[in-house]
């Protein structure tokens, strides 16, 4: 077999952009969809849900959120444009001081990270903040 | 998997009135990999996390929580709590390789 020069360089170069960009592959997540995947297609209300995150972070290895939501049951942090958009969910038990959570995540890019909060209705309520990622934080 | 020394700290104050409302901190070890990162000899790294983290006091909820692969390493967790009565709060953090990193602290209430 007569492998030319040319062939190996494509052949290379094609597993490198393979290697290089696993993230945005994956990433394709509509943030409307992952919602609904949530809510079983019902359309988040308002409500009294909070999400507290720095407006730039310098390292997307650990950005701090706080999500508070009063009369949630659980409340989901998503971050749409990570390889994994799902971060956590929390559930609030009868001995749970206020329906806060505070935690640190891991973000790609520059995104709206997203909470969702289940109410005690079976109601959805959605808040979302824009941070903005210089060095994205997923491995790859 | 890999075994970790999780070593999981918690912070909770000694002493509270029935009723309050009391701040709690956690933090574990744990590299939290999330199945994506391509280690030096261009392999991927397994998914290895925390999945799981439970707080309870005497016994009762305080928070559950389903933890997926994007949150940061060595997780921090932050969240409050009601002490109508002295007690312990038990704290179980669940690693994908089976361990279960326990935590305990004593509250004294009056």
């Amino acid at each position: 077999m007569n492998i030319s020069r040319r062939h190996v360089l494509a052949v290379g170069s094609a597993g490198l952009a393979v290697t290089l960009l696993p993230m945005p592959a994956q990433a394709a997540v509509d943030a409307g969809e992952l919602i609904a995947r949530f809510t079983g297609g019902a359309a988040p209300v308002d409500g009294p849900l909070t999400i507290t995150a720095p407006q730039i972070a310098e390292n997307g290895n650990a950005v701090g959120v706080e999500v508070a939501c009063p009369g949630a049951k659980s409340i989901r942090i998503l971050a749409p444009a990570n390889p994994n958009p799902e971060v956590c969910t929390v559930h609030f038990g009868p001995r749970a001081g206020s329906h806060m959570l505070s935690t640190r995540i891991r973000m790609a890019e520059t995104m709206d990270v997203i909470a969702l909060a289940e109410m005690e209705d079976g109601s959805f309520v959605q808040a979302s903040a824009r941070v903005r990622v210089t060095i994205g934080g997923c491995g790859g | 998997m890999d075994t970790i020394d999780a070593r999981p700290r918690v912070r909770v104050p000694r002493t509270a009135s029935p009723g309050e409302v009391v701040q709690i901190r956690t933090l574990a070890n744990h590299p939290m990999e999330n199945g994506e990162r391509i280690d030096a000899d261009g392999n991927r790294v397994p998914r290895h996390i925390i999945h799981r983290f439970v707080c309870t006091f005497n016994d009762e909820t305080v928070i559950e929580m389903d933890i997926e692969p994007s949150l940061a390493a060595n997780p921090f967790i932050e969240f409050e709590a009601e002490v109508p009565e002295s007690g312990t709060f038990h704290f179980a953090w669940h690693d994908d390789n089976g361990d279960i990193y326990e935590a305990t602290a004593d509250i004294e209430v009056a």
